[in-house]
Parts: structure tokens; sequence; C-alpha cells
């Protein structure tokens, strides 16, 4: 593997045309990448999921560059109907098309950069997503503006790519009283690909950032994706995850409430079946008086798969009247499946309240009786519980329309 | 003395040494060492050999790195694995023939070796360093059967029983503290209830490390053959010190089909002093197996002092129905450090656990709780529930909660659930109102939030720990 990286990351070098500077930092976030390697369940943030194993099991031959520069054909039948929104579409990785036409055009700032800056992380996929990303978008949103309709990001890949790596970045700065909703949709027509996206937000004061991480169509891919979310004073930052369609995702969520009245909340749902594997990991820092947070993340889990949540909720001595909350539930529906949670609380500041919880078990044998006694079947009564179980989520999004348009794909999925 | 001394020991009223003539091996950790130890204690050539794969195992083991509080680096050559009393180079048959000095010992500790001065009925193995020096109630014990040694003599007395079953639980090959303990372990309390025998008393083990730059190393071994039932209770006390001791303690509870063990511990070694200067570490590894059908493991532990504890009492639940239950109350103060809970291994089918945790956290202290629920795919229909507590006092300490639930069975059902708090200032003043000071006040609230703990003890021992629980956070309020 080391080899072909090393090829690899030259051509990307090659095909940038960087600077020296950015050769210079690529080059120190590749060496660390090869020092560290893939992470596997010794790392105690991948104990749940091996990533190294899992990668090495699924994708033969991984790849770090794709020969094709230019980014392909898409159909546009994908596209959200009767919903009116912004694009920018990426196909297998490359930026295709940007669309801001819905909004005043000097409010948002979009610039396509590969320039790579130095992120303060020990995280070995951090390093690999440093080291190769294509492209590098930081997409400014101007003080007191709010976005009219919601920004999608679509990420399609076609069948021409194959065992190959995905790297992506894209900085989101919210000035101050700006808002921006955010719907990230996959469409995978390939198999067995690593996506690694990165995506840093910096939240101004004042504003508010709504993101709805959507992947609901089966396919063999794998993908990291890290969210790093700053919350400035009394901003707010709601993620909704949908996590069901790829063969292997893990979300990692970093939040820091650097002021006071900022907070975060995470929702997030895993709906799988099939050998799938999914994981959840959440690391909230409070670090200012009067934050709050809320996660609540719920699982079903079918044949043979394997959910994993790993939340953490860390309150610094300076965080007085913290409020943070944690739930997890999940569902093991048959035998096989596994469920494992590490839900954690780190606390340093006396006048808090922090609380989690986590089940995982069968659908109440009860329950069930009472709704087949109601007349149902077995498999009518399943549905609805699983249904009801998962909506109290969705219910979370505070977007009507966009809660709609959730509810549809989950009704298609 | 002056003023400032004995408040220190008003503090910690066991922090006296005794002055005594010790026999001590040399220091440093090698073969030598290992093998003067299994030559003092009279052991077997077995053993030796136990003693020496134990400490080939260790050259090749790290310590462990991955807990919350961190330690500076224990150089363990420069420890004494063995240091006992000179008077009982050979134990000493009867309490006659006891050092007065020690018996002086226990009696200042409230432990009373003379059996017509106790009041209750509870057997004692009493053990100073590296030796057990006494153990009380032998003959009516004797008269069921029942065993109650230290372990050196069930070493010599019950070698089957003790090949059979010592390591059993606890590999050899386990972690490093666990092995260094299996290398150089010096004297612990063995047990061993027969088929069918209900213990008609508690019995218990008291510690008590005297000698300094010492390492205690004590090894118990409990096993309740089927449909047996016994209750064992554990204290420990050591003078207080500048310099931290190290006490890596084994313990390895074995229940068959029907049998219940019900452990209990007060931990009370020297917490170091308000500036976090000297203390006990309290490294010690325990866990049970319910190896037969409907057995019962059920572990309680109020731990207040030491200055580092770092423990986790395990239940492994092999036999179909077995039942494993955690209580334990975890209070640091001042610079103390706690990494305590527990882990519930279900392998059976139908098997319970429970686990109600409760840490209070004052002063400087850090207190985590850790703790693992292992839900194996076999483990049909089986049931976890685990509720973890904390109590914070002051901003400046810390209370942190890690665990970790696996669970690979469709059928079987866990909940987890954990809250951190401070006390609220209605609950004080309500007290306050009702005419109680506020150290008074706190001490009352304390011990409603550990209650369900408490309530799992024996009734001697509850007395003792709701007392200690009000001792240990004297000074963190206000």
């Amino acid at each position: 593997m080391e080899e072909q990286l090393k090829i690899d990351f030259d051509k990307v070098i090659q095909n940038l045309k960087s600077s020296k500077k950015d050769i210079e930092v690529r080059q120190k976030n590749l060496n660390e990448f090869i020092k560290n390697g893939f992470p596997n369940k010794r790392t105690e943030d991948w104990k749940f999921s091996d990533f190294n194993q899992i990668i090495t099991s699924n994708i033969k031959g991984l790849k770090f560059f794709n020969n094709e520069t230019k980014p392909g054909e898409f159909d546009q039948s994908i596209f959200v109907n009767n919903f009116t929104h912004n694009k920018i579409i990426f196909v297998n990785g490359l930026i295709s098309m940007l669309d801001f036409n819905c909004e005043e055009k000097n409010k948002i700032e979009v610039i396509d950069t590969h320039e790579t800056e130095d992120l303060n992380s020990k995280n070995p996929l951090i390093f690999l997503n440093n080291a190769l990303k294509f492209n590098y978008i930081k997409l400014t949103i101007k003080e007191n503006y709010s976005l009219n309709k919601p920004l999608i990001i679509y990420n399609i890949t076609n069948n021409k790519l194959n065992s190959n790596t995905i790297s992506q970045r894209i900085d989101f700065i919210l000035k101050k009283n700006s808002s921006l909703k955010l719907i990230n949709l996959f469409d995978d027509n390939s198999n067995n690909n690593f996506y690694n996206i990165n995506y840093q937000f910096k939240i101004g004061k004042d504003a508010i950032l709504k993101n709805y991480k959507i992947d609901s169509q089966l396919n063999s891919n794998i993908k990291y994706f890290f969210n790093n979310i700053d919350l400035e004073h009394n901003s707010l930052a709601e993620t909704f995850i949908f996590s069901t369609g790829s063969k292997f995702i893990k979300n990692e969520i970093n939040c820091n409430l650097n002021d006071q009245y900022s907070s975060a909340f995470i929702n997030g749902i895993i709906n799988l079946k099939n050998d799938q594997h999914h994981e959840i990991k959440t690391n909230i820092n409070h670090l200012a008086k009067n934050t709050k947070s809320y996660q609540l993340v719920k699982s079903v889990l079918n044949n043979n798969s394997k959910g994993v949540y790993q939340g953490k909720i860390f309150v610094n001595s300076k965080a007085q009247k913290t409020d943070g909350y944690q739930l997890s539930k999940a569902l093991l529906l048959d035998e096989n499946t596994e469920f494992d949670a590490k839900p954690e609380l780190e606390i340093y500041a006396d006048d808090v309240k922090c609380s989690h919880g986590s089940t995982s078990g069968n659908l109440d044998e009860d329950v069930l009786f009472y709704a087949m006694s109601r007349g149902l079947n077995y498999q009518q009564s399943k549905k609805l519980l699983i249904n009801g179980f998962l909506l109290d989520v969705v219910e979370k999004i505070t977007d009507l329309e966009i809660k709609d348009l959730i509810k549809n794909i989950m009704e298609n999925s | 003395m002056r003023k400032k001394e004995l408040e220190k020991i008003k503090k910690y009223k066991y922090g006296f040494s005794t002055d005594i003539e010790n026999i001590r091996a040399p220091k440093g950790l090698n073969k030598e060492v290992i093998k003067f130890i299994s030559n003092i204690k009279k052991e077997p050539q077995w053993m030796l050999d136990w003693r020496l794969k134990a400490y080939e195992r260790l050259q090749q083991l790290k310590e462990p790195d991955w807990q919350k509080p961190k330690f500076p680096k224990i150089n363990y050559q420069d420890l004494y694995y063995y240091s006992a009393p000179k008077s009982v180079k050979d134990k000493p048959k009867s309490l006659d023939d006891l050092d007065p000095k020690l018996l002086e010992t226990y009696n200042k500790l409230g432990i009373a070796l003379v059996e017509q001065k106790r009041l209750n009925n509870i057997a004692v193995d009493a053990v100073f360093d590296s030796v057990s020096v006494a153990t009380t109630f032998k003959d009516k014990l004797t008269e069921q059967g029942i065993i109650f040694c230290s372990i050196s003599e069930a070493i010599q007395k019950h070698p089957e029983l003790v090949k059979k079953y010592l390591g059993s639980v606890i590999p050899l090959t386990d972690h490093y503290f666990a092995t260094l303990n299996s290398a150089v372990f010096t004297d612990g309390s063995f047990v061993y209830i027969p088929k069918g025998i209900r213990c008609p008393m508690e019995l218990s083990t008291y510690f008590r490390i005297n000698a300094s730059e010492t390492g205690q190393f004590e090894r118990t071994l409990i096993i309740a053959d089927k449909g047996s039932y016994v209750s064992y209770l554990e204290g420990c006390t050591a003078p207080m010190r500048d310099e931290n001791q190290l006490h890596a303690a084994n313990v390895e509870l074995i229940a068959l089909d029907d049998a219940e063990i019900k452990y209990s511990t007060v931990q009370n070694w020297y917490p170091g002093d308000k500036d976090g200067k000297g203390g006990i570490y309290n490294f010690v590894t325990k866990r049970g197996l319910c190896k037969g059908k409907n057995s019962k493991i059920s572990w309680t532990q109020v731990e207040t002092g030491s200055a580092i504890t770092w423990k986790y009492p395990s239940c492994i639940l092999k036999g179909d129905n077995s039942v494993g239950e955690f209580y334990s109350i975890a209070i640091t103060n001042n610079y103390q450090k706690a990494d305590t809970g527990t882990k519930m291994i279900h392998l059976g089918k139908n098997t319970k656990s429970k686990i109600i945790s409760k840490g209070i956290s004052a002063g400087f202290a850090d207190n985590t709780y850790r703790g693992l629920v292992d839900i194996s795919s076999k483990a049909d229909s089986s049931t976890n529930f685990t509720q973890c507590d904390s109590l914070l006092m002051g901003n400046k300490c810390g209370a942190h909660t890690v665990p970790y639930i696996k669970n690979k069975n469709s059928s079987s059902n866990v909940a987890h659930e954990a809250t951190t708090s401070k006390i609220s200032d209605e609950q004080l003043y309500y007290c306050s109102q009702r005419g109680l000071n506020q150290e008074e006040a706190v001490g009352l609230i304390v011990n409603g939030f550990c209650k369900q703990v408490l309530q799992q003890l024996p009734m001697e021992f509850a007395v003792e720990a709701q007392k200690l629980v009000g001792i240990s956070l004297e000074g963190s309020v206000g």
C-alpha cells in the first residue's frame, strides 16, 4: 500500500501544480499517515470498528489517485424534485457544478483552492485527507445573510470509479448572524471506493447551521466523514445523520462550544442490514458557561449488521451551567447483529446537568402483542413499531420542509 | 506532638505505625527474591515453578497506561517484596503466642482478635504486611468442613484445591499487576465452603500495611461449592507516610452450581495528605467466576482511601441463569484519584447483571467510572442494568463515566443510565432550616445518595461505612 500511496501522491502533486509550501505541508501529512497507517482496533477511537481490517478486506488494490482528472457526466434526474435549492455537485470526487442561483451573488463567496493548511489533529485519516485532497472549497456566508434556499451537496460516483480514494475538504465559514441549511446527498453507482470527507464549520456569533447528511442507497463503498464544528456566542448547530446505504460508514463529529449560549444538537439514525457496519462518534466540548448539547441516536439492526455509537461530553471547569444530554437506543432484530456503545462523560465543573442513557435489545414482546391484538399481522406490527422508533429522531428536525423531504427518502429506502 | 500533627491523626485515625522488628526479603524484584519468598513460606516446588513462570511472563509485559489517573513511574527494583514481623516467622499456633505488639495494633484498629471479646459473629483473618498473623473462629468453622485460613497454609494443607483453582479466574498471563502478584504474592485468605453449607458467620480479612518501602501483594481465593453460601468482608488500613506504597492484590472467586458469594470491601488505605503527598496505590485485580448454573456473585465496595484506586471487580457469568452484581461507592477528596468500575461478561444463557455505582468527587480529586458490559452471542435472554451517578463538590474536581457496552445477542437487553450533578442549594437550605449545620447536611445528603449501595453491606460494616463516608468528605464544604 505504501508504495502505491507514494506513486499516487506524486501524481496528485503534479496534477495540482502545487506551490512549494503546499507540497511541503502535504508531504508532512503524508509522512504522518505512513507513520500511523490506517487506524485499527488498538486505537481507542476505533475500538469497535477496526478500520484497517475493514478497508483491507473490502477493497483490493486501493488507489489514491483518480486518473480521470475531469469530472464525468451525470444524470440530472437525481436532483431533488419540487424543492428549489442551491447545488454543489461532485462527480467522482471532482467538482462539476456550482449553482447558487437562489441567492444574492455578493453575499456568498466560494473559493476553490487546493492550498493546504495544517490541521491540529492526530487522526491518521485526516492526515491522509490533507495529503491527498484534490478539491478544497472555502465557502463563506457574509454577515447578516441567511440563504433563501437550502444548499444540497451531491456526491455522485459512476461505474468508472473503482477501488479509489476520494478525499474532499470543504470549509464553511458562517459570519455573524448568518444562516445555512445544508444537505448532503449521495448517489453511488460505483463500488469499493473509499470516501474520506472532511468538513470544517466555523460558526460566528448568532449564526445558525443546519446540517443534514443522507446516505440511503445500498452500495459497497466505505465512507469516513469528519466534521469539526466551532461555535461562537449564541450560535447553533443542528446535525442530522441518516446512515443506511454504504457498507461501512463512520460519522465523526467534533464540536467545540467556545462561547456562552451556544448550542449543538446531533441526531442520528442507523438502519442496517446485510453485513453493514456503521458508526457515529461524537465529541462535544463544552468550553464556556451556559452552553447546551443534545444527542439522540437510534439504531435498527437487521441480519449480520453492526452498529456503533461512541459519544463523549466533555465539560471544562469554566463551563458552569452546562446542559448536556445523550441518548442512544438500539434494536437488535436478528441473531448475529451487534451493537456497541461507549457513551462517555468527562466533567470538571460542578454546576452542570449532564446525563446519558443507552439501551439495546429486541422489540418488546408485549408491545408487539398489543399491536397484533388490534388486528395487524406480525410483519405490519413490527414495521409500525420500528417506524415509530425511528420517527422519534426525524421529528427532532427543526426545518419542516427538510423534515418532509427526509421522511420521503426514508419511506423509499 | 504538635497541634498540626494531632489534627492530621484525627483525620485518618489509622495512620499510626507499629514499631516492630521485621524480616525482609532483599530489596528488588528478581528470581532470588521469589525463591526467598517461596522458601520462607515453605512452599512446595510446584508453587515456586508457578511463581517463576509468572515472573518470566512479567518480563514481556508492559505496565498498562490507559487509565485516567497518571502516576510517576514505579521503580519495581526499589521495593521490598516481603516483610513480616520477626515474631511470626512460624505462624503462632494460638493467640497466646502472638506478639502482644501485634495484638495491640489490631485492638487499636478496632479489630478484636480475642474471640471472647467479640460481640458479633465474624471470623477474622488478620494480614500484617506480608503474612497472616492470626485467624479466629477456626475450630467452629472446621466443624462444618469450612476451610478458612491463610493462603500459605492452604498451599501446604490443601494443595489439590489450590492447584485446581488458583489462577483459574485470573490467569498468570492476565496483565502486568496481576502477573506481578502471581510472581510475588505473599499472603491472603483462602476460603472453601463445602457442598450445601451456608457459612454460619461472616468471614473477613483485615489487611494492614505497616513497614515502609514495602509493597503488599495479597492473594485471596474463595471457592463456594455446589449450593453453598458465604459472605466475605475485607478491610484495609495503612500508616501515614510521605511515600507512595503499592498494593497489588489478586482476588479470585469461584461459585459452582447454585452457590452464592457476597464479597464486601471497605477500603480505607491511607489516602495521602491534603496536598496529595503520600498514600497507597491500590491496583487490585478482582474477578469472580460464576462457573455453575444458578450461581451468584455480588461485589460491594466502599472506596474511600488510597491515593489512587484502580480496580474493576468483575463477574464472568459462565453458568446458565447466573447473576452478577456490583455495588460501589467511590469517594475521592483532596488529590485522590479513582478509576474504578466493573466488567460483566455474559457467556451463559439467561444471565443477569446489575451495576450500581456512586461516585463522589471533592477538592481536587478525579473520579472515573469505567465499566464493561459484554453480552456474547450465546448469552440468550440476558439482561443488564447499569446506573452510574456522580456527585461533584466544587469546580476543581472531576467526575467521569466511561462505559463500554457490547451487545451481540438480539434476545438480550442492556440498559445504561448515568447522571452527574451537585448537591442543590435547595437541599442544603432545607436541611439547614431543620437545624443541621452545613457539614451535617452534606453528610446526610451524601448518605442518602449512597444508600442503595450501603444497604448491601452487612450491618456491622454498614454502620462503619456510613461514618467513613462522612469523615472522608470532611473539610470539602464551605
